[in-house]
């Protein structure tokens, strides 16, 4: 059973009104044209909408439930994919999965942020949320994907970083420091794709690329618009206007400079056709990595701190 | 073109004088005591009596830290005003505006160059009393330039950390100065210079995520609040009270995630002695009083003498 969202109530009732169809259509009558005819408009309402999206609407996307994840994309595009576990300081954290694997044939490090899909893998992976151990496990396989000239490939997908007392006693914001620190010191080009929710520091502790990929309808942000609204308008209500103020689409961080290129998304959102959207994905990350092919340490770093040095310098 | 527009108006805050304080007593947040605000003032914002710390503003804090109150303001870069033309229940520039004024500052870190027990050294010192403290893309850049600073100068690096996190007006640009400011103690790291940061009342989110958690020796005034996450989501989302203490600078102390908690008092010798420590200078037999160093023209390009009363 697909899942609509509340803005999708168009492309719904024409949807349910082509099952009514076929229906009718199985048992006899003759609809065929008519079925044809609400196929092509609810293809072109999708279209219509998907290209229109507000910042809110899009907000919604980027948390839709059937979205791809980041297992999603390491299951389709990582061969010999070898979870490491462990911060060796502390525990382990599943919220960030880490480990080492093949990109097209290639040895990769891979890091990212795992929401889940039922609720015990929603609560294996914290939701999404990583704690220290998660940072600082990032940070291990950092170094050691630095030590063995492995390049870096980040999925973001987390609302944030986990606000609990273990996680601010462990010392959260100094994980998340270092893991940003380690991304930045790393000899190896990365690559970080926001696949969905790019929440705040528990975001920029890996995505501190070389190259940052965003999905069309992911959303970037420092807070989250629910999280703005009730600091900044002291009023719960006000998301949607915080969401279109705070500029947090993938469109207006390519015109800050914050990200290097929008991933166009299939019609009605990645959700629609995960297959598709992973194998768009797959290909702009070979690109990308492609790009910096024959780069030396000291040069791969040095673009990487001039490239962070210059957002906000200049504006398009 | 009326030729009006080009009028300058005469610069108001220079003449209004933010040392002069509305109420001539004040509550201790602690104890509830009343007392004279010139005791409090020249006790360096430590409440007599009680020891509550007070915040400090930022020329309060270099007059603190700098042989004979006397520093160089590091110039500091401009930067792209309201980037997002942002505005919640008020213009963002209406907010900065009023900000300038109530401060004299432009943003919220100023950086200073000068002597500290007769050694060079550059120091950032955030100011709360600016939109909260909060790291914005001026702020990110005053940070950047005081790094670039101390490795042309070789001189340690000191940061006064009092924020309560990123300029959400700023967006994600706001978010970009955790990167921006690690690539500056970067430089300072790969230069082998001390880099310290001293975490004052409050220091909390963004801003606890990248540069001030990042020194090399971590020192906090007592009783500060420092954390990541703000004590109601905590609680909201983990429903559960929160232990005592938690998030002050002892509890942090306990916890392994800064070295010291440092009375204001003693400060200024402590980082002296640590910077020295660290860049193996020779000690000092008794710390020179402040008088007995001359106030001699120290070089610093881009930068200008601090006026002060």
């Amino acid at each position: 059973m697909r899942s609509y969202l509340d803005f999708e109530k168009p492309v719904a009732e024409l949807d349910s009104k082509i099952d009514e169809l076929r229906t009718l259509a199985a048992s006899g009558s003759d609809i065929g044209e008519e079925i044809v005819r609400i196929e092509d408009k609810a293809v072109a309402a999708l279209h219509e909408l998907y290209a229109n999206l507000t910042p809110w609407q899009k907000t919604q996307v980027a948390r839709h439930p059937q979205r791809p994840h980041c297992m999603n994309y390491v299951e389709a595009l990582i061969t010999e994919f070898t979870p490491l576990a462990g911060d060796r300081k502390f525990g382990e954290d599943e919220a960030l999965v880490a480990g080492f694997g093949r990109f097209r044939g290639e040895s990769v490090c891979v890091l990212g942020q795992e929401k889940g899909n039922t609720t015990e893998s929603r609560l294996k992976h914290n939701f999404g949320m990583a704690r220290p151990e998660g940072y600082r496990k990032a940070v291990r396989l950092m170094e050691m994907a630095d030590r063995f000239n492995i390049p870096v490939l980040s999925l973001v997908d987390t609302a944030g970083a986990y606000p609990g007392i273990g996680a601010e006693e462990r010392g959260q914001a100094e994980a998340i420091a270092r893991s940003t620190d380690a991304c930045l010191g790393l000899g190896v080009a990365n690559v970080a794709v926001i696949i969905g929710e790019g929440g705040s520091g528990g975001a920029i502790a890996i995505a501190t690329a070389n190259k940052v990929l965003m999905l069309e309808h992911a959303i970037y942000s420092v807070i989250s618009p629910e999280a703005a609204s009730s600091i900044l308008w002291r009023d719960s209500s006000k998301a949607q206007e915080a969401a279109t103020n705070m500029k947090i689409t993938a469109q207006d961080l390519l015109r800050f400079g914050v990200i290097d290129s929008i991933l166009k998304e299939p019609p009605g959102g990645a959700h629609r056709d995960p297959a598709a959207m992973i194998a768009i994905t797959g290909d702009a990350i070979a690109q990308a990595f492609n790009d910096m092919r024959g780069m030396d340490a000291a040069t791969i770093r040095q673009q990487r701190r001039q490239k962070f040095l210059d957002i906000g310098r200049k504006i398009g | 073109m009326n030729w009006l527009t080009n009028v300058v108006r005469p610069k108001i805050r220079s003449i209004l004088k933010r040392d002069t304080p509305e109420n001539l007593w004040i509550k201790c947040p602690d104890t509830g005591q009343l007392v004279f605000y010139k005791d409090v003032e020249s006790n360096q914002f430590v409440i007599p009596g009680s020891n509550y710390h007070m915040r400090m503003g930022a020329t309060a804090r270099m007059k603190s830290i700098f042989d004979n109150e006397t520093w160089y303001d590091v110039a500091l870069p401009e930067v792209i005003a309201d980037p997002l033309k942002f505005r919640d229940e008020r213009k963002y520039v209406d907010r900065i505006k009023d900000a300038r004024t109530k401060t004299g500052m432009n943003d919220s870190v100023k950086v200073g160059y000068g002597r500290m027990e007769g050694s060079g050294v550059v120091v950032a010192v955030q100011d709360f009393d600016f939109m909260g403290g909060s790291l914005g893309m001026a702020a990110g850049e005053a940070l950047v330039r005081g790094l670039e600073l101390a490795v042309e100068k070789k001189s340690p690096f000191i940061v006064f950390a009092a924020s309560g996190g990123a300029r959400m007006q700023e967006g994600i640009l706001s978010l970009m100065q955790l990167p921006r400011t690690t690539v500056g103690v970067q430089m300072l790291r790969e230069a082998k210079l001390p880099y310290i940061v001293v975490l004052t009342n409050p220091t909390t989110g963004g801003v606890t995520a990248s540069y001030a958690m990042l020194g090399d020796v971590q020192i906090a005034e007592p009783g500060a609040l420092i954390g990541f996450a703000g004590a109601r989501v905590i609680e909201q989302t983990i429903r559960e009270k929160l232990p005592e203490g938690f998030q002050r600078a002892e509890y942090l102390r306990d916890h392994g995630m800064i070295d010291m908690v440092v009375h204001r008092h003693d400060l200024k010798p402590t980082l002296a002695r640590l910077c020295r420590l660290l860049t193996k200078s020779p000690a000092i037999a008794s710390p020179p009083r402040a008088e007995s160093i001359p106030a001699e023209i120290l070089v610093a390009p881009d930068a200008v003498p601090a006026a002060h009363a």
